[in-house]
């Protein structure tokens, strides 16, 4: 087992898949796609499991002239985030299953046939977990830049009116963090060609002591990258406006997946690679953070489209996110890493049930809805569930997340912890004032004419699946968070932090 | 204040019967499971299932129960390991289970009170097409209590809360086709996650000060913390209590909450989760002895909500909101009692308990009146139900004369005990206490006279008729129950308490009576003249549209919705609208105007793209010269 | 040897291509003023070799005439293409490359 090239076979085998997907036309496609991604989630768990006993890391020379490396590895934070990417991927084209069929009103005819939807998602998830095994920062870079191609075109394919502005949208934003990262990553070329080790390897550049200046700048090269992708405020407006024209499915790959690579990348390259910058910056980011918090809030409560209000639920929560990882605690950074997978699991059951209901109702404006409970009892009750998962009721595996970044943060900032645990509050409103809009009253006429039926047992088994993930994690932690720990310890050493101890309150 | 008395008894390994206490919550949520899963399936036999669960938990809680009586008393105190539930980073919390005097009384009312109100509800909501999906709430709601009081640490404890608070959003919201009743079941979960807020920041500081939130620990470990961080989690667990135990300031939700069906007002708003706010208290005796703001706090919070609960349950012509502030107003003497230290910690649960039951008692003696009158639950559509409703009456009446005090039933001796302490704590806490008892005297009467008493004022077409024996049997039972425990529980309770609430009490006969007990009985009389005087006189149909100004405070919830509207939904409406414009017109707009700004520059560029190559050609002519320029004056320069 | 002389006579070269591209509208004669530019390059590049003494500058005057004949080539059939066409040698009547 030793020699077998777990890594790379894992994150080969959903690229093949596409192949094979774009070459099957039609429906039969799409079932190879998803036959594609249920093995994949298959070598996915082995590869989990796998790696807590035997270090699958391969490393093998790819540019030497620059010390380029292909270099996979699997860590604590990486294992969760591939168990995440294996999950959700086969989850997705269930839900798209029917993509092809025109009746879903809210879309626009597709572009594509329905194999090329499981390819493009096969192509985003292949990416994403080589993205999330690359031990080589160049590596990274580049399957970082190649995951925005296919999702580009699964927005472009699918979705509402005005779906291609805001695909342009989405790849500018993007590209824009990413070329920034490109010149920060030449900088850190410079710098080891400097210290006389040309390398991009992630652990050599740990180890070599750059330039406190230089690193700084670094810091915010990279920084900017992953926080346009994480989506933080002010740079977050892509978002709201993708995940209203793309399809759900799409924008669960891209929110549950892709924008994990944002506070993937924060913990990785920031705080692994630029301690010291991390920490002169972290004051600033904190408060970012925190801005985050409320504004993705506040915006979700004034939303009238379900589908942003999903997604500013998601800005508010990366915000926790990344409030935890730079509050330097190893509580806080594990349990933003645990978060990341339960966010990944609440924010694509959000996405599902809403797009649930808007393949029924062919809109997902608040005010086309009311009274919906009356027609559709499970719709509703799966609504809510995933809801109260997104508020962070503890039993769910939102809380746990939630619950030890703020634990953690408080030990270093108080008063930040203090104010934003009010967005708790926040959360329930936005969530339970959109189920009342939507699902308690007398349904309408229109309600009634276009809601005829309750989920059926593709619908449930796939909201099921997540709804039991959702409580999974959120009962027994820590079959996540013995992974995330890890990273997280290795991290604050990388820091060269001491955990506060017990008794210290903000320092003192 | 008492630190002499504070004792903290560690439990012991649980063995026997007590390694399964973990049942007590694993059972109703199976039923729960059973029935949300099974659908429709289940109509037919699920609301006996729902009734299952309460049952069967009340047996093994009254076998647990017996067991604890047999044990010698430092031994009663048991921990039941259950798992290993949080360990993220350094922090760890176990899901670990503490049956103590304290929680197996919890449990016992909880059960067996909810036994009596599911038998209820199969009659109450026997026409429901979702009874089935009530009862799995109920066993939610049963679940979640019992996780709340019978936890050994506040992040268990926390699961319970919140857990309880889902199930009492449910409940309120459940005739959600009814827009009141969906409003009312989301303002009752984030007023109650406001309170939330105080839990939080109290396990935070925990956590920072003693790296655990056990419940035990924390005791051992509060002594050593900074004051000032003792009193903040005082002050935070406050917080949490008055948003769960509707206290001022955060008490607007409970009026709101009766819109749900009268059974689970009986059980969640009355008899026991908005209790848990003092059961929060009390079972953190250990902080609040350390910090005398802090307790002062609680007394002021208590004191408060006693008075404010009593003005608005007089003015209240809806016979649910009337019983509602009313156990504001009652929670109100149990939080009094818990901020006054050790002592007022039993009586507390004392008049908990006995609360449990005439609360419980009253409001399913209302909702059996809702059920004659079709329900209608305004008291001036009603009067002279004696008659027609004999044994709801004969119950009521209990529950009446328990709430008042009147001795020997249950009320007096639960409320006696807390004005007494409250005079010893301060003659200001003891008078204002009496004055209350004497403004409860009166809203019940008038109550009653609305109700039972008087002429007839019936709606047209309305045949008022007595409940059938499943709803009145509960009710017979819990009548008797406000009648003799009082009696029964006067000593007893508070010797049983003494170690979880840290004091050592004296003997109490039940027939000695303090001088303020006579003083708050006379009082009592007095409002029980004063009500009756009053409404002894015809009642309109209709309510005045002119009322004094005390009255029409008290009907409109003491103006806190007003303040509310005003502050929060005004006030972060336009905060959150404010926001949008932002995202919109700044955060947005920059992005917007830096795509327009590059398209207008490349709609000015292209202009220079003639087709002329001559153009082209004298561009790169002028090119050379600016570069050859530039090179010798750098040269000359 | 006195490089002025042959340094003047490239500069005038060169002036004289350089008006003549951006004065003549026949294609022809514009093609021929390129060229004439590019000679002029190469006298300045064969001379500035003479004076440093090493062969850098005539090697660089090969490759320029080597792509001038590559580039007359390719130049040339444009412009016999255009005229078949168009009938019209003048580069005026070419601008619909614009934008």
């Amino acid at each position: 087992m030793e020699n077998i090239p777990m890594l790379t076979i894992l994150g080969l085998l959903p690229l093949v898949g596409a192949l094979v997907a774009f070459g099957v036309k039609g429906r039969a496609g799409r079932n190879v796609a998803f036959g594609f991604s249920l093995l994949t989630f298959a070598v996915g768990f082995a590869v989990f499991h796998m790696s807590l006993h035997s270090d699958l890391a391969q490393t093998v020379d790819w540019i030497p002239q620059i010390g380029a490396h292909y270099a996979l590895s699997v860590d604590g934070m990486a294992r969760a985030m591939v168990l995440l990417t294996v999950i959700l991927t086969p989850l997705v084209l269930a839900f798209e299953w029917n993509n092809d069929t025109p009746h879903l009103a809210a879309h626009k005819t597709p572009r594509w046939d329905v194999n090329v939807f499981g390819a493009l998602a096969l192509l985003v998830e292949g990416f994403a977990l080589f993205v999330f095994m690359s031990a080589d920062v160049l590596l990274f870079y580049l399957f970082f830049e190649g995951s925005l191609i296919p999702l580009f075109l699964m927005i472009v394919g699918w979705g509402g009116e005005k779906r291609r502005g805001a695909a342009l949208k989405f790849l500018l934003f993007s590209l824009a963090g990413g070329l920034v990262m490109l010149v920060a990553l030449i900088g850190v070329y410079a710098a080891t060609s400097a210290a006389g080790n040309p390398t991009f390897l992630v652990s050599e550049i740990a180890a070599i002591e750059i330039d406190p200046r230089l690193a700084r700048w670094l810091f915010a090269g990279f920084f900017f990258a992953f926080a346009v992708k994480a989506p933080m405020v002010p740079v977050h407006t892509w978002l709201p406006d993708t995940a209203e024209q793309a399809t759900p499915g799409t924008s669960t790959m891209l929110v549950g997946v892709l924008d994990k690579i944002g506070t993937f990348g924060m913990i990785k390259f920031c705080l692994g690679l630029f301690g010291e910058a991390s920490q002169w910056a972290s004051q600033l980011v904190i408060i970012v953070a925190v801005v985050s918090i409320f504004y993705g809030a506040f915006m979700a409560i004034t939303s009238k489209n379900l589908l942003r209000l999903v997604a500013y639920t998601s800005v508010s929560h990366f915000g926790f996110m990344v409030l935890g990882i730079f509050a330097f605690t190893i509580t806080s950074i594990a349990g933003s890493i645990f978060y990341m997978l339960a966010h990944g699991f609440s924010s694509a059951a959000m996405f599902f049930v809403v797009g649930f209901l808007v393949n029924r109702r062919g809109s997902a404006e608040i005010s086309d809805f009311g009274g919906v409970q009356r027609l559709a009892p499970v719709l509703a009750g799966t609504f809510l569930v995933s809801g109260l998962a997104t508020l962070g009721l503890p039993g769910t595996a939102n809380f746990a997340g939630e619950f030890s970044i703020m634990v953690g943060a408080f030990r270093v900032i108080p008063v930040m912890v203090f104010v934003s645990v009010i967005a708790t509050v926040l959360a329930g409103l936005y969530v339970l004032w959109a189920y009342q809009r939507v699902f308690t009253g007398e349904p309408t006429e229109e309600v009634r004419e276009k809601i005829t039926d309750d989920l059926g047992g593709r619908e449930r088994a796939i909201i099921g699946v997540l709804i039991f993930l959702l409580l999974f994690f959120g009962f027994i932690p820590r079959f996540g968070a013995s992974v995330s720990e890890k990273t997280a310890t290795a991290t604050m050493s990388q820091l060269g932090i001491d955990d506060p101890v017990n008794g210290s309150i903000g320092g003192k | 204040m008492y630190p002499m008395e504070m004792e903290i008894v560690d439990p012991v390994a649980a063995t026997g019967i007590f390694q399964f206490a973990w049942a007590l919550i694993a059972w109703p949520l199976l039923v729960t499971a059973i029935l949300l899963l099974a659908g429709k399936a289940s109509n037919s036999w699920g609301h006996l299932l729902g009734v299952a669960g309460a049952v069967g938990d009340f047996v093994l809680a009254v076998v647990l129960w017996i067991q604890m009586i047999g044990t010698e008393v430092p031994n009663r105190a048991v921990k039941v390991p259950v798992t290993e539930w949080m360990t993220i980073g350094t922090m760890s919390v176990r899901a670990d289970l503490l049956v103590d005097q304290l929680s197996i009384l919890f449990a016992l009312l909880v059960t067996g009170v909810g036994s009596l109100i599911f038998c209820y509800s199969i009659g109450y909501m026997a026409h429901d097409p979702n009874r089935r999906r009530f009862f799995a709430y109920l066993n939610l709601f049963i679940a979640a209590m019992l996780t709340l009081v019978l936890a050994d640490n506040y992040a268990l404890l926390f699961i319970g809360w919140e857990g309880v608070g889902l199930a009492s959003y449910l409940l309120i919201s459940f005739w959600q086709h009814r827009n009141s009743a969906a409003l009312a079941g989301k303002k009752a979960f984030l007023v109650n996650r406001v309170g939330d807020l105080g839990l939080l920041c109290a396990m935070f500081t925990m956590f920072a000060l003693f790296g655990s939130v056990n419940f035990n620990q924390v005791n051992h470990a509060i002594s050593g913390a900074p004051a000032t961080w003792i009193t903040a989690i005082g002050i935070f667990l406050l917080v949490a209590a008055c948003g769960k135990s509707a206290q001022v300031p955060l008490q607007s939700w409970l009026l709101d909450a009766m819109e749900g069906p009268t059974p689970v007002s009986a059980l969640i708003h009355a008899a026991t989760m908005v209790t848990a706010g003092v059961y929060l208290v009390v079972r953190s005796h250990a902080i609040y002895e350390l910090t005398n703001a802090a307790s002062l706090a609680v007394m002021v919070v208590g004191v408060v909500t006693l008075l404010a609960g009593a003005w608005v349950g007089s003015t209240k012509d809806d016979i649910k909101k009337v019983l509602a502030g009313s156990t504001m107003s009652q929670i109100g003497y149990m939080m009094l009692a818990a901020g006054i230290g050790p002592a007022g910690g039993a009586f507390a649960i004392f008049h908990l308990f006995t609360h449990g039951f005439f609360k419980a008692n009253m409001f399913l003696g209302a909702g059996s009146v809702m059920h004659a009158m079709d329900d209608d639950t305004d008291m001036r559509h009603f009067g002279a139900l004696r008659k027609v409703m004999p044994w709801t009456f004969g119950t009521f009446a209990m529950g009446y004369l328990a709430i008042i005090g009147i001795p020997p039933l249950a009320g007096f001796y639960s409320k006696d005990h807390i004005v007494v302490a409250a005079w010893e704590r301060g003659p200001v806490f003891g008078v204002l206490a009496m004055i209350g008892a004497a403004i409860t005297a009166f809203y019940m009467t008038r109550l009653m006279m609305m109700t039972f008493l008087g002429d007839k004022r019936w709606a047209e077409g309305i045949h008022p008729h007595e409940s059938p024996a499943i709803m009145v049997g509960p009710l017979v039972v819990l009548a008797i129950g406000s009648a003799v425990l009082g009696v029964v529980l006067n000593n007893a309770i508070q010797v049983w308490l003494a170690p979880p609430t840290g004091h050592h009490p004296h003997e109490l006969a039940w027939y000695h009576v303090p001088w303020q007990g006579w003083a708050t009985l006379l009082l009592v009389i007095l409002g029980v003249a004063v009500g009756y005087l009053v409404y002894r006189r015809p009642i309109a149909f209709d309510a005045p549209g002119k009322v004094n100004p005390l009255v029409y405070i008290g009907r409109n919830d003491l103006l806190a919705d007003k303040f509310n509207h005003l502050v929060f939904v005004r006030g972060g409406g336009a905060l959150a609208s404010g926001i949008a414009l932002v995202d919109d017109v700044i955060v947005d707009g920059a992005v917007r105007s830096l795509a327009g700004g590059t398209k207008g520059l490349g709609g000015v560029l292209r202009r220079t793209q003639t087709g002329y190559s001559r153009s082209y050609g004298l561009t790169m002519v002028l090119g050379a010269v600016i570069i050859a320029a530039v090179l010798i004056l750098g040269r000359l320069g | 040897m006195d490089p002025n002389a042959y340094l003047i006579l490239s500069a005038i070269l060169f002036t004289i291509g350089v008006v003549g591209f951006l004065t003549r509208r026949n294609a022809l004669i514009a093609f021929m003023s390129a060229e004439l530019m590019l000679n002029a390059s190469n006298l300045a590049m064969v001379t500035f070799s003479h004076v440093t003494g090493n062969l850098y500058g005539q090697v660089g005057a090969f490759f320029v005439m080597v792509v001038a004949a590559a580039e007359v080539v390719v130049g040339l059939a444009i412009i016999m293409i255009i005229f078949k066409t168009r009938r019209s040698a003048s580069v005026d009547d070419q601008s619909q490359l614009k934008y």
